[in-house]
């Protein structure tokens, strides 16, 4: 399958199998009237299979959203044609307004103006809870 | 702004500490009858509560303050739709300390960010009670005499039983303690809590369903109530409810010096025979709790000062 080397731009590589999407949504990569691609299951030495993001278009990316999902993730900066950075990034202490409590007994759903707010607690097990109710988020 | 949301937030030094106070609150009732003269508490209870908020208010009024405040969210500002924040900053305006029970999980904790005043948080959902805990450490104190080297029972609903989680925390911190958990399966203590807490702290822990094969090994019994309000499903309520009744049959074998507790209110777990045994403590338990919310007015109080 080919996909077009991109010019100006950003590739999230080496992301889990199967996590592209999740990370799709969370960037808000839906809203870009960019070219976007998802490459899921993509050969790899080190991985077995992984996933591709690539993004025809300089725009910022919310590391914290990329750390969350997965912190193995590298983000390569394209710029002419040409790599000009590759990144690599650590899960975030904290994530804000990223997701949402899912305990309907949580503050944040009866307070629609309160931040959601998730906090790692756990790096081993890569564990946030959100801060008001403590209760585990789903990634 | 100093408040208490949840247990950790004391150090075991502080507890230790108003632990002192409420045990000279005790012995000289009078030397704090004004303590708290011209302060004002406000009860904020936006869900029905018996023990807790007469505890608070008992508390204020024995410190010589005065108390404001409603019992129910049909009574406050809420039921318009205002928000625990606002509620909170226009507290401020009007009292010296908030108590707040809030059904939502996180309530006092939003509150106590945006109040001027110091917050504790008197039970938020299946979250936190930690004035509950205090009263739990000081039962434990007068019957024990300490906390160290303690076998630690606690029996029933595990899973959703806010008390149980927030006194395994506690308890945590001090050396030598063993902890027994007995419940059904369905109502096991949740995994974090084993990770998160007894394992680091290498606390050693038994889980078995079978309260009667451990009754001998225990120097305290934490009896729990199976909560309907916890529940999604009414027909896992109903299944569940009578797991475990403690009656004196099944205390036959236990310690002469077994000191057994339960946060009140309870249902049938404990039967009513129990309550003549001496070693019965669920009802000096809720005496205890007024004693340490003193204790803890008091010393919110005198931090807010600084």
């Amino acid at each position: 399958m080919n996909v077009d080397a991109i010019q100006n731009g950003i590739v999230i590589d080496h992301i889990k199998a199967g996590l592209a999407f999740r990370l799709y949504n969370l960037l808000d990569l839906d809203k870009l009237d960019c070219p976007v691609a998802i490459i899921k299951n993509v050969n790899s030495e080190k991985m077995g299979k992984k996933d591709i993001i690539k993004i025809d278009s300089e725009i910022p990316i919310n590391f914290d959203v990329v750390g969350f999902v997965d912190p193995k993730a590298t983000i390569n900066v394209i710029k002419d044609g040409i790599l000009e950075e590759k990144l690599s990034i650590d899960m975030p202490l904290k994530l804000t307004n990223v997701i949402k409590c899912k305990n309907p007994r949580c503050i944040t759903s009866v307070e629609q103006e309160l931040d959601h707010v998730f906090e790692l607690t756990d790096k081993n097990d890569k564990v946030y809870r959100c801060l008001y109710c403590e209760t585990k988020a789903d990634i | 702004m100093r408040s208490l949301i949840d247990i950790v937030d004391l150090t075991p030094q502080e507890i230790d500490e108003m632990i002192q106070t409420a045990c000279d609150i005790i012995d000289n009732p009078q030397k704090y009858s004004d303590s708290c003269k011209g302060k004002k508490l406000a009860t904020l209870f936006f869900e029905p509560s018996t023990r807790t908020r007469l505890s608070f208010e008992a508390a204020m009024y024995e410190l010589g303050g005065n108390v404001i405040g409603f019992s129910e969210a049909n009574s406050s500002s809420a039921a318009k739709g205002e928000s625990v924040a606002d509620t909170a900053k226009t507290i401020s305006c009007y009292a010296d300390i908030i108590a707040m029970r809030h059904p939502k999980e996180g309530a006092p904790f939003v509150a106590s960010k945006n109040a001027t005043i110091p917050v504790i948080n008197a039970g938020d959902g299946g979250h936190n009670h930690p004035t509950q805990t205090l009263a739990d450490l000081l039962t434990i104190y007068r019957e024990k005499g300490g906390f160290d080297n303690l076998t630690v029972g606690f029996c029933g609903d595990l899973k959703f039983g806010r008390t149980v989680h927030s006194l395994i925390n506690a308890l945590s911190r001090y050396s030598g303690i063993k902890v027994v958990l007995i419940s059904p399966e369905e109502l096991k203590v949740p995994s974090y809590i084993k990770k998160n807490v007894l394992l680091p702290n290498n606390i050693p822990y038994i889980q078995t369903t079978k309260l009667e094969e451990v009754m001998p090994e225990l120097d305290v019994l934490y009896m729990t109530r199976v909560q309907r309000e916890r529940f999604f499903n009414e027909e896992d309520y109903l299944r569940l409810k009578d797991s475990y009744i403690l009656d004196p049959a099944k205390l036959t074998n236990a310690k002469k010096d077994l000191c057994i507790m339960h946060p009140l209110p309870r249902v049938n777990e404990i039967s009513t025979a129990v309550d003549d045994d001496p070693r019965a403590c669920y009802f000096k338990q809720v005496l205890n709790g007024k004693y340490m919310r003193m204790a803890l007015i008091l010393k919110l109080l005198e931090e807010a000062k600084l």
